[in-house]
């Protein structure tokens, strides 16, 4: 695989990139449960509640308990179901996650130190795969997630589930055109698909942030991609208020889980994507300059959890008319205008 | 050797996976079972460097498919197996016969191989989402914009077939209510 990564990096190895597929899955996997706390308490702390107090200090536990929970109970496969489809939609949606976060840079790059047995002095790149087309490849497999929810809605005989999957149809094919359109205006200014590129770009500072040359492009993306992850306002496909669970409704235990697990993985490459495309990116030559990365990524992770309490939840046709109506037109705008001014 | 690993795995999962599609009496299987493979596909184009290609199959396919699922959704239980009509012996006949030929050419394909060139291969320098796009836009122009236009026009049909209501919420308009009465009433 061609890489752009600068020239005197160590050279990528089979064993890196697997080490590297280990620590996102370890520690994407753990963030994610991480999340659901965090999500309780931020919007416990907004809706003027205490959040999970009881279980450890500060409600910190709660975690374990839930994944405790999660992991023991029993996996109930309903019996009209169709049986293969409904135990392998939830995966999809992980797996996805998952892979889609092969193409982001997490963490930065390091050398394993030598004094470990084995894996001494192997490299660990930052992106697993660093592909030249990166941001298509992220958004592409994050559109392949949405097989999960519809696929589990369909197989499980269920008329929640039924109307969970027409959901997840409809704001797949709303909401797929916004974030293409969105994005292809950075695209077009910087003139490549790679993450690095696009951080390259920026690296002159807080100026030349893309989020001050594409302020709509950037509305736009953090809009579809909210719809991209289900959250809220546009979390059709299982709002309890109207579905009962939706796509989820007959789902228990770990194959509920792995639908979460994916979700909140997804919150997290939106939040990645939106931080390099849009704001900068980290800075690979300052020591400090992962932290802000984290910073960023961690501000929009509360961004979707403060639209979450803030935000009723929108019709299904409210947000057909939102993206093909709105949304769609102001972005094919936007690219225009951007063509224009890359052209003069 | 991992792309020939590699290549191996995915052609054994493609057809396996595509004969699924064909063969499977569940609408729910053959769906799935088809944008499984179309998936995969992109992985050949993965195995050839080919990487934009890749990804546009990926993308491409999951939307298309997304929209042939919810056709599924609107006709058919997708929990139970349907019924299969065949009475055209001479279309199956016709089919069968002409896939057989196929088959034959694309097994007979690697004794040519030899003597085909690629007319735009890949430059070291550019990324292959430049190269296709040099390409599109120069050889390709006419049909590429000629396949614009066709776009454009199913569009403007889409729009007229499904616009006389489009000013009306579906939720808010009495007269779908009126319709549905309509349809009880005859029932």
């Amino acid at each position: 695989m061609e890489t752009t990564l600068v020239e005197n990096l160590p050279q990528v190895t089979a064993v890196g990139v697997i080490i590297k597929a280990v620590i996102i899955l370890a520690v994407i996997s753990a963030i994610a449960g991480f999340g659901t706390f965090v999500e309780r308490k931020v919007l416990a702390f907004m809706q003027r509640r205490l959040g999970p107090m009881h279980v450890g200090p500060y409600g910190l536990l709660q975690i374990a308990a839930d994944g405790i929970k999660l992991f023991t109970k029993e996996d109930i496969i309903p019996q009209n179901a169709n049986k293969l489809i409904f135990m392998i939609a939830p995966v999809i949606t992980a797996a996805t996650a998952f892979i889609a976060l092969s193409s982001v840079p997490v963490f930065p790059d390091f050398i394993i130190p030598e004094f470990i047995p084995l894996l001494g002095g192997t490299f660990v790149p930052s992106i697993a795969s660093d592909l030249n087309i990166g941001i298509l490849f992220v958004l592409g497999m994050m559109a392949a997630g949405l097989y999960g929810p519809l696929l589990a809605g369909m197989s499980q005989a269920n008329k929640w589930g039924i109307i969970g999957a027409a959901r997840t149809a409809v704001q797949f094919l709303s909401y797929e055109v916004v974030t293409g359109l969105s994005i292809l205006a950075p695209i077009m200014l910087v003139g490549s698909l790679s993450f690095v590129d696009f951080n390259n770009y920026q690296a002159a500072g807080i100026g030349s942030w893309m989020v001050w040359q594409q302020p709509v492009a950037f509305v736009l993306f953090l809009i579809a991609g909210f719809a991209e992850t289900n959250r809220t306002p546009f979390d059709l496909l299982e709002h309890e208020a109207e579905v009962v669970s939706g796509y989820a409704t007959e789902y228990s235990g770990m194959r509920w889980g792995m639908f979460f697990i994916g979700e909140y993985a997804n919150m997290i490459t939106i939040s990645v994507i939106a931080a390099i495309v849009f704001l900068g990116g980290y800075d690979p030559e300052a020591t400090l300059g992962w932290l802000t990365i984290i910073l960023k990524i961690g501000f929009f992770f509360f961004l979707m959890l403060w639209v979450r309490a803030a935000w009723p939840h929108v019709r299904p046709d409210q947000l057909m008319w939102l993206c093909w109506k709105v949304l769609m037109p102001l972005a094919v705008v936007n690219i225009l205008i951007t063509a224009i001014v890359v052209m003069v | 050797m991992y792309e020939i690993v590699a290549f191996y795995l995915f052609s054994a999962l493609t057809i396996g996976l595509f004969i699924i599609t064909v063969m499977s009496k569940n609408v729910l299987y053959a769906m799935t079972s088809l944008a499984s493979a179309m998936v995969l596909i992109s992985g050949f184009f993965f195995i050839l460097g080919a990487d934009f290609l890749g990804v546009v199959q990926l993308i491409v396919y999951v939307g298309a498919i997304m929209a042939l699922y919810s056709f599924a959704m609107m006709f058919f239980d997708a929990t139970r197996d349907i019924k299969e009509k065949n009475t055209n012996n001479a279309l199956v006949f016709l089919l069968g016969g002409m896939s057989a030929l196929v088959l034959v050419l694309m097994f007979s394909a690697p004794i040519f191989s030899d003597s085909i060139q690629a007319l735009y291969p890949m430059h070291e320098g550019a990324g292959n989402a430049q190269d296709v796009g040099i390409v599109l836009f120069t050889k390709y122009l006419v049909p590429f914009e000629v396949a614009a236009l066709m776009l454009l026009v199913a569009m403007i049909a889409g729009i007229i077939l499904a616009g006389k209501k489009m000013d009306q919420s579906l939720t808010e308009d009495m007269s779908a209510d009126d319709e549905i009465m309509i349809v009880k009433d005859e029932k």
